[in-house]
């Protein structure tokens, strides 16, 4: 009896030992894989920064993005793969951005620490919890239910107390805290709601990928100025010039 | 060998063929709603090697076959009817992704697994059919007659069901007649237990009818417009409609507003009515406004680009081509109007909008000004009553991808040179041609819509192209003027400030100075307005092939407007993967190569396994040496029977004025002449022998479609203002000798080949069709790149080539 005891306890802690150290193993591992990726994404804004007019991203970016656990927003059936550029499906018709993405969307809001910001459209909360990272005060709405609930349970159990959730419709914005410094429009709209136009501060920037679910085809950069005139910038994410030689020359 | 109380399974044969091809145009439709139509392209395209496959596998397996006709027909066409329905709905199942496959290596599992699946059914088809020709081999000419009959009533079967049932139904049809096939196999070829087993596939085929409402919706892709919308809490789907043209879905919310309004100018202080959304086959939505003719109730529509022309002249007069939900009929008679010709191709749209909508949408469709027209816009404008001040084409890619749902490539006679042409001659003297696209970045599209405009206005004689040509973008939408006379220098005034109040750019206008353009809606540089300048120019031919897109415009005869891609890019756009790189590589036309290399290697693979396995027993050089003609002579026939048939529906598209009329007429009218021309094969060549009958109907061909080819725009300009019944009329008369002609080399070959050489009967049968695959696929390659006239020169030779190729009996044997 008391030798089956112990081997009971022993096998026990073995077990919880192993266990403990898979986890610390898997932790350490997806810390270098977070490293791994953001490393990928310099090497590309590198790449592109002709394009960017930039060297690199806001080095603040490039710190949140090592920090977010990419891992917690994507079902489980996707974790493996949620260290790799590229776009992962969570369902209800909806994808993560490719983390390059996500860091450009980041870095074109050029917000400061205590910014407040608005996300129309929640998705993973992803690109939430990388403001966050960045000490900004991010609301977010999000119309598919069961996303926006999941989204909420991850701020949560994450730690992510500066994001404020709601689901519903957000083509209103979030009047009771606006003016907004930068407002991100992730969710498909078929135009740029006047009120979010509205919320924005003059001197903000609102950021929009155009594209499908899982093919961002353009970044566009909506900045409000000071007398309340608007422009966009429309941002290749790439380093792509469509006229052979006549203006790389000129 | 068939004994002697066995009658030809000619029934069977003609219900079988007739299920496969309903079967596949089916298909079609039914991947356009669950998935998008290019991606039905290539899974179909492949799945008919199911009827190569079947050719092998008789050719191997041959003394078995002929053993078991019974047992062969009667089970192939039991199968059939059950993985015909059964194997769609297991594979619209599949969470598969398109888009995902470019970064997902597991999707390839998903779409191995879609390609043998839907293999499945035609291959079993098939094998009904080629049982039929090895086991009866003096009714080759009736079997293949059958076979080709059956195939036309079929394709204009399906398309007649699709008027009355939903795709889903139309599927269990399809099964019912596999069913039916089974029980006529048992007859015509007779067995101890002949009435159980006629009476196990009636029982089948009226059980099939009772299942369907099982199968309920279809399974949506996820990432289609119509489910990513229905997950917004309130939407609702209103009704469906379907049509061969498409699913239309009309969708409402009761929480959430629909707020449908692409290219809304950032100024903008409005927001769209309620609104109504009516999906094409899931997706594209098109929007019906709410309007009580109340003041201001529709004031975001001079927020568009599309409100441009309203605020340069008045036009009283206006043409809506591809009216849709009618916003571009609401914006023409909100800005006075007094009279509007709405054209609309879908006629489930038009009724939604004009009966269950019609108070919604405020009468538009009933109103006394308006006058709807279901036509196709080139055939409407080609016999248009009146003439216009202002003609509007607005952002018409869910027109577009309703007519493209039947014949899946991306062909459009909307945005041809010839078409503006068209639109220009039915405007006043003062009149305008407004289009409006969607603004893509790297800009492709509108400039080829810029250079497409110049050419044709150049054409149509209008001098100094520049002072008739107009150009302003948002960040999402851009709108092109052509106008018949000159722009004033008052009404560039009335562009500028419509512009600046909008916070739109222009692209060109007569007097644009530099530092203009790019203000608004910034690119790194004004692209639109170089490439303008570059357009009117004497350096626009330098620019065009210079461009890292391919804007060169499209014309009738290579109508592939959305054909952007040039190879010359690939490798610069695939190095550019890491950063996002990948949508500028557009997926139509890689899809469509891709397709042609699974199915040129697929092919050869069946083609070439059963030589192998037959040449070991014989002199295998000299086998070859025979088989090679053999090959040769069925792979020109399959290749040139099926660029004539994509040719002639491609041109007769514009004669005929309908894609579905074209599809209908063209396919069926080939099918059942060539049938009718296999049928009298026997007796002609026991009366002038084979080789002179080959040669005859090879030559017959091959002059005959080239000579329609010649005379065919002349006879549109003739006959265009003719009725229907007339221009169809004429179309059957002038296929009948050319197909009658083109059903005689296949049946008199594969005749002699019985004779002489059995074994090659089943292999003829096995290149035919693998043959026939690659040709669809290849015949649009060379249309997109050397135009459709092209087409009909290659198949001419591949004709003239075949009736030189004629196995000779002694060697084949």
């Amino acid at each position: 009896m008391l030798i089956t005891g112990r081997l009971t306890v022993a096998v026990v802690a073995v077990i919880l030992t192993g266990y403990v150290l898979g986890v610390r193993g898997n932790d350490d591992n997806r810390a270098q894989q977070r490293d791994a990726m953001v490393e990928e994404i310099e090497n590309n804004v590198v790449a592109t920064r002709a394009y960017l007019d930039k060297e690199a991203l806001d080095p603040r970016v490039m710190a949140a993005m090592r920090q977010v656990e990419r891992h917690r927003f994507v079902p489980e059936r996707q974790r493996p793969y949620a260290y790799l550029n590229r776009p992962l499906p969570i369902g209800h018709g909806q994808t993560i951005s490719q983390p390059y993405i996500v860091a450009l969307m980041t870095d074109l809001l050029e917000t400061q620490p205590g910014d407040r910001v608005f996300e129309l459209g929640t998705g993973s909360g992803y690109q939430a919890a990388v403001l966050a990272e960045m000490a900004v005060d991010v609301y977010t709405v999000e119309i598919v239910e069961p996303l926006g609930e999941q989204a909420r349970k991850r701020f949560e159990s994450l730690g992510y107390d500066a994001v404020r959730t709601r689901i519903g419709d957000g083509y209103y914005g979030w009047p009771e805290h606006d003016p907004f410094d930068g407002i991100i429009v992730t969710a498909a709209a078929s135009h740029v709601p006047p009120p979010l136009l509205g919320q924005l501060r003059p001197g903000g920037r609102m950021v929009i990928p155009v594209g499908s679910p899982f093919l961002t085809q353009q970044l566009v950069v909506v900045t409000k100025h000071e007398d309340g005139s608007v422009t966009t910038r429309q941002i290749l994410p790439v380093r792509f010039v469509p006229l052979t030689g006549s203006h790389d020359n000129n | 060998m068939a004994g002697n109380r066995q009658r030809t399974p000619l029934v069977t044969v003609a219900l079988i063929s007739a299920a496969a091809l309903g079967y596949e145009i089916l298909l079609m439709r039914l991947f356009s709603i669950v998935q998008w139509h290019h991606l039905a392209y290539m899974v179909i395209s492949l799945a008919l090697l199911g009827f190569g496959a079947s050719g092998t596998l008789i050719c191997i397996a041959r003394s078995f076959f002929e053993r078991n006709i019974l047992a062969v027909l009667y089970g192939s066409a039991m199968l059939f009817a059950v993985t015909a329905p059964g194997m769609f709905l297991w594979v619209s199942s599949f969470e598969f992704n398109p888009d995902a496959l470019l970064f997902d290596l597991t999707q390839f599992r998903l779409l191995a697994a879609t390609y043998f699946l839907l293999a499945l059914p035609f291959f079993f088809a098939a094998n009904t059919i080629g049982v039929a020709l090895i086991c009866f081999p003096q009714r080759i000419g009736a079997v293949y007659a059958c076979d080709l009959v059956g195939a036309g009533v079929g394709s204009v079967g399906v398309i007649l069901l699709l008027f009355v049932v939903f795709p889903v139904c139309a599927l269990a049809v399809v099964g019912a007649i596999g069913f039916v096939a089974a029980g006529t196999a048992a007859v015509e070829i007779g067995c101890r237990r002949r009435t159980a087993a006629v009476m196990l596939a009636g029982i089948l085929a009226l059980s099939t009818g009772l299942l369907t409402p099982a199968v309920g919706t279809l399974p949506v892709s996820q990432y289609k417009g119509l489910s990513r919308t229905l997950r917004v809490p309130g939407t609702v789907v209103e009704t469906e409609r379907s049509g061969p043209l498409g699913l239309v879905t009309a969708v409402s919310s009761r929480v959430t507003p629909l707020r449908h309004a692409p290219g809304l100018s950032l100024a903008a202080n409005v927001e769209p009515p309620e609104q109504v959304a009516l999906f094409v086959d899931s997706d594209n939505p098109t929007v019906i406004n709410r309007f009580s003719h109340g003041k201001g109730e529709l004031s975001f529509l001079d927020y568009l680009t599309t409100a441009l022309p309203y605020h340069l002249r008045r036009p009283a007069q206006v043409l809506v081509l591809g009216a849709g939900g009618g916003q571009d009929v609401l914006q023409a008679l909100v800005n006075d109007a007094r009279h509007v010709d709405a054209v609309e191709m879908n006629p489930d749209l038009v009724a939604l909008v004009r009966d269950e909508f019609d108070e919604f949408s405020g009468h538009v469709y009933n109103d006394a000004r308006v006058r709807v027209h279901v036509s196709e816009a080139r055939g409407f404008v080609s016999r248009a009553p009146d003439r216009y001040d202002l003609a509007v084409i607005s952002l018409l890619d869910a027109f577009g991808a309703s007519s493209a749902g039947l014949y899946s490539l991306n062909e459009t006679y909307l945005y041809t040179v010839e078409a503006i042409g068209r639109y220009l001659d039915v405007l006043n003297p003062r009149g305008m041609l407004a289009i409006s696209r969607w603004v893509k970045n790297p800009p492709r599209d509108n400039i080829k819509l810029f250079a497409t405009a110049v050419t044709a206005a150049r054409l149509s004689g209008i001098q100094e192209v520049g002072r008739h040509i107009v150009q302003i973008r948002g960040w999402q939408t851009s709108t092109l003027l052509i106008s018949r006379s000159p722009f004033s220098s008052a009404e560039i005034e009335l562009l500028r400030s419509f512009c600046a109040e909008r916070w739109f750019d222009v692209v060109w206008y007569p007097g644009i100075t530099p530092s203009e353009p790019n203000q608004f809606n910034q690119l790194r540089e004004p692209y639109f307005f170089q490439a303008a300048q570059k357009l009117l120019s004497i350096d626009a031919e330098a620019f065009v092939s210079a461009y890292k897109f391919n804007i060169k415009p499209a014309t009738d005869n290579a109508p592939y407007y959305f054909h952007f891609l040039r190879w010359r890019t690939v490798p610069e756009i695939l190095a550019l993967r890491g950063q996002g790189g990948l949508p500028l590589l557009e997926g139509g036309y890689l899809i469509l190569i891709a397709t042609l290399i699974q199915a040129i290697i697929a092919g050869a693979v069946l083609i070439v396994l059963p030589v192998f396995l037959v040449a070991k027993r014989s002199d295998p050089v000299r086998a070859i040496r025979g088989k090679l003609r053999v090959f040769l002579y069925f792979l020109f026939l399959g290749l040139g029977f099926i660029f004539v048939e994509i040719a002639f529906i491609q041109k007769l598209i514009l004669f005929l004025s309908h894609p579905l009329y074209a599809v209908a007429v063209v396919l069926t009218a080939f099918l059942v002449f060539a049938g009718l021309g296999s049928a009298a094969s026997r007796s002609l060549v026991a009366r002038l022998g084979a080789g002179q009958i080959v040669l005859t109907a090879t030559l017959t061909t091959a002059l005959l479609s080239l000579f329609y080819y010649l005379v065919l725009d002349s006879a549109l300009a003739w006959l265009h203002v003719a009725s229907d019944f007339t221009r169809i009329t004429v179309t059957v008369l002038a296929i009948a000798p050319l197909a009658f002609a083109m059903g005689l080399p296949f049946p008199v070959a594969l005749a002699r080949l019985s004779e002489r050489a059995r074994s090659l009967v089943p292999w003829a049968w096995a290149i035919n069709g693998c043959a026939s695959v690659v040709s669809a696929v290849l015949a649009t390659v060379i249309a997109i790149h050397l135009g459709l006239n092209a087409v009909v020169i290659i198949a001419a030779l591949l004709y003239v080539a075949a009736g030189h190729l004629l196995p000779d009996p002694k060697v084949v044997a």
